[in-house]
C-alpha cells in the first residue's frame, strides 16, 4: 500500500495540469487551484522523504508486473532528494507567478503546462527504467516547448525554434542509444542493465555505448561542447519560465548521469569518467567567459548555469563517497539559487525597463530590498561561507583534490572567483551610483517573497549543512555501492 | 534481413543529417522526421526479426517475437509524431513573425 505513495508526485501535478487545461479562462480560480497543489504535492514529498530516510526505500511495480519485466517507478535516497527539491522550486514559481503571470499567458495554458513540466521532471527522477526516463523527458520537453512561447514574440520563436530542433535530435540520439543498449543487454530496466553491464565488466561496445549516453546527456544539461542553444533560448521567455528552466531542466540531465555513471556505466572509470572531468573543466570555463562577456543582465545568469553544471560533473567524474555528496549538495543548492537568480534578475529588468546593465543605476534607492537580496544571492552562488554553495563547492573540491585532479579543482576554483565578479558586475552596475534612468515600475512584492524564500533556503541548507549532510552523505553512499539498488530493486 | 534493416536505418539517418544541416526552416523539420523514422527502425532491428510468431510466451511456445520493441517504438512513434506536428506549426509561425524561413537570418543578437 505505501508503495502507492512513489506514484503521487507524478499523479498530481499530471491530473491538476489536465484539469486546469478547462479552466484557462479563469485566472483567479486556477491560480488558487495551483496554490493549493503545489502546497499538497510539497507535503506529500516531504512525507515520501520522512518514510524513505526513516524506513526503506520504496518500489511500484506497475501493474503488478515483477521487477525486471514491468515498469518499476523506484524512490531512492537520491529520488526523493531531487523530488523534494522540485516541489519547493514549484512552490516559490507559483509564488512568483501570482503576480507575473497575466491573464494572457494563462489563457494560453501556462498552469496546465507548469504542472506537466513538474510531472515529467518528478517522473524524471523517480523512474527506474531506462526507456521511461525518455519518456518523462519527452513529457518535460513538451511542457517546455510549450512554455518557451508563450507570449509569441520574435525573439521568442527565433530562439525557441532552435531550442526544439537541438532537444529533438538529442532526444532521437537517446531512442538509439536505449535501442543499441538493448540489443547487447536485453533489458531496460536500470537496476538489470547495472547488473549485467557488471557481468561482463563493461566490454567493447558497452562503453561506447555509455559515450552516446552520455552525449545525449551533455545535450540536455548544456556541457561543452553541446552549450550553445542554452544561454540565449533561456532568456526569451518570461522569468518565471526561465527559473524553471534553469532550475529544473538542466538538472534533469545531470540526474540522469548521476543514476547512469554510478549504476550502469561505472566499471571503466579510465575511459569514462576521466573524460568527464576534462568535459568539465572546459564547461566551467567557457560558462564563465559568456557571463564575463556580456552586459545583458539575464544572459550572465543563464550563462553562470553551465559552471555549476561542470562543477557537478566534476563531482561524477572524480567518484568518490565524497564527490557525489558534494553533486548532490551542489545539486540542490543550485537548484534553489538559480531559480532565485532568474526571479531577480526577472524584478530588476522589469524595475529598469531594460536588460542591459549600461542603462541601469541607483536602484539601491528605489529598491533596497531587491538590491539586497540580489547581493547575497549573489554571495551564494559564488560559494562565500556560511552559504550553501560553500558546502558544495568545498565537498567537491576536497573530493577532486583527494583523488589529485589538480587541475581541475584549480579551474574550479578560479572559475568561482570569475562566478562572484560575473554576478557581482550586476550588483555594481545596476544598484551603485547615481540614478541613470527613472524606474518603469515598482517591484512586485510577491516576487520578492518568492526569491527570499528560495535564498532564506539556501541559507538553511548552508547554515544547517551539519543537520542536512548526513541525508546527503547516505544518498551518496548509496550511489557508490550500485549493488544496494540492485538487491533492493530485484529482491535478490 | 537485419543487415537490410539496418542499412535502410542507417541511410535514413543519414538523409536525414542532410537534411538537418540545410538552411530552410521545412527542410529541417523533414530531417528530424526522417531521423525519427530511421531510430524507430532502428529499434525493430535491434529486437531480432522474427516473422510469423505471436508476441506470446506460453509454456511449451519456442516460436516468438518480443514484443518489448514493439512496445518501444509504439510509444517512441506517438511522441515523434506529435512534436513533428508541433514543430511543423511552429516552424509555421516563426516564419511568419520573422518574415524569414532560412536559419541563417534567424540568429543575433538584437534590439532588445
Amino acid at each position: 500500500m505505501m508503495s502507492n505513495l512513489v506514484f503521487l508526485p507524478i499523479f498530481i501535478p499530471l491530473f491538476v495540469g489536465a484539469l486546469l487545461v478547462f479552466f484557462n479562462k479563469k485566472h483567479q480560480l486556477t491560480m488558487k487551484i495551483s496554490y493549493l497543489t503545489v502546497i499538497l504535492n510539497l507535503g506529500v514529498s516531504i512525507y515520501l522523504s520522512y518514510y524513505v530516510f526513516k524506513n526503506n526505500p520504496l518500489i511500484l511495480e506497475t501493474g503488478g508486473w515483477k521487477a525486471p519485466y514491468g515498469i518499476i517507478l523506484v524512490a531512492d535516497k537520491l529520488s526523493v532528494i531531487m523530488i523534494l527539491s522540485v516541489n519547493v522550486i514549484a512552490l516559490a514559481a507559483v509564488i512568483f507567478a501570482s503576480s507575473s503571470v497575466t491573464s494572457k499567458m494563462v489563457q494560453h495554458y501556462f498552469y496546465p503546462l507548469f504542472f506537466l513540466l513538474i510531472a515529467g521532471v518528478s517522473g524524471a527522477f523517480l523512474t527506474g527504467d531506462l526507456f521511461n526516463l525518455f519518456v518523462f523527458f519527452e513529457v518535460l520537453l513538451m511542457a517546455s516547448y510549450g512554455l518557451i512561447i508563450i507570449g509569441g514574440s520574435k525573439q521568442q520563436f527565433r530562439e525557441s525554434v532552435k531550442y526544439i530542433l537541438l532537444n529533438l535530435f538529442s532526444s532521437i540520439l537517446f531512442v538509439t542509444t536505449v535501442a543499441f543498449l538493448y540489443s547487447v543487454t536485453g533489458t531496460v530496466n536500470m537496476a538489470q542493465l547495472g547488473e549485467r553491464v557488471a557481468e561482463v565488466e563493461q566490454q567493447g561496445v558497452l562503453t561506447g555505448i555509455a559515450i552516446l549516453l552520455f552525449v545525449v546527456f551533455a545535450t540536455k544539461g548544456a556541457l561543452f561542447p553541446l552549450y550553445f542553444w542554452l544561454p540565449k533560448s533561456y532568456i526569451v521567455p518570461s522569468p518565471v519560465v526561465s527559473a524553471l528552466f534553469g532550475a529544473l531542466l538542466t538538472k534533469v540531465g545531470v540526474y540522469s548521469m548521476l543514476r547512469v555513471y554510478t549504476l550502469i556505466f561505472s566499471h571503466k572509470l579510465e575511459l569514462t569518467h576521466s573524460f568527464f572531468i576534462w568535459v568539465a573543466s572546459i564547461t566551467m570555463l567557457i560558462g564563465v567567459i559568456g557571463a564575463l562577456s556580456t552586459s545583458n543582465v539575464k544572459l550572465i545568469i543563464a550563462y553562470n548555469i553551465m559552471p555549476a553544471i561542470g562543477f557537478m560533473l566534476l563531482g561524477i567524474g572524480t567518484f568518490s563517497a565524497e564527490s557525489l555528496a558534494g553533486t548532490i549538495y551542489y545539486l540542490v543548492h543550485d537548484m534553489a539559487i538559480k531559480a532565485a537568480l532568474f526571479f531577480l534578475a526577472g524584478l530588476l529588468v522589469w524595475h529598469a525597463g531594460t536588460s542591459n546593465l549600461n542603462k541601469m543605476g541607483g536602484y539601491i534607492k528605489t529598491s533596497p530590498l531587491l538590491g539586497w537580496m540580489f547581493f547575497i544571492a549573489a554571495l551564494v552562488l559564488a560559494g562565500i561561507p556560511p552559504f550553501s554553495g560553500f558546502i558544495g563547492k568545498y565537498l567537491l573540491l576536497r573530493g577532486a583534490f583527494d583523488e589529485e585532479h589538480y587541475f581541475a579543482a584549480g579551474i574550479g576554483l578560479l572559475s568561482s572567483l570569475l562566478i562572484l565578479f560575473s554576478v557581482i558586475r550586476i550588483f555594481i552596475g545596476a544598484f551603485w551610483g547615481e540614478v541613470k534612468e527613472e524606474p518603469k515600475e515598482k517591484v512586485r512584492r510577491s516576487g520578492l517573497a518568492a526569491s527570499g524564500f528560495l535564498i532564506a533556503i539556501s541559507i538553511v541548507l548552508g547554515v544547517g549543512a551539519e543537520w542536512f549532510y548526513p541525508y546527503i552523505q547516505s544518498a551518496a553512499d548509496s550511489l557508490i555501492d550500485p549493488q544496494i539498488y540492485i538487491d533492493f530493486v530485484l529482491k535478490e | 534481413m537485419e543487415i537490410v534493416m539496418s542499412i535502410l536505418a542507417g541511410t535514413l539517418f543519414a538523409a536525414g543529417v542532410y537534411l538537418l544541416l540545410q538552411k530552410q526552416l521545412l527542410k529541417i523539420v523533414l530531417g528530424t522526421a526522417l531521423l525519427s523514422h530511421g531510430a524507430h527502425l532502428f529499434i525493430l532491428t535491434m529486437g531480432k526479426l522474427n516473422r510469423g510468431a505471436p508476441p506470446i510466451l506460453e509454456k511449451g511456445i519456442t516460436e516468438y517475437t518480443d514484443p518489448l520493441p514493439q512496445a518501444l517504438i509504439l510509444t517512441s512513434i506517438v511522441i515523434s509524431f506529435g512534436v513533428t506536428s508541433f514543430l511543423l506549426v511552429l516552424a509555421y509561425r516563426t516564419y511568419q513573425s520573422n518574415k524569414t524561413d532560412m536559419m541563417d537570418q534567424l540568429r543575433g543578437t538584437d534590439d532588445e
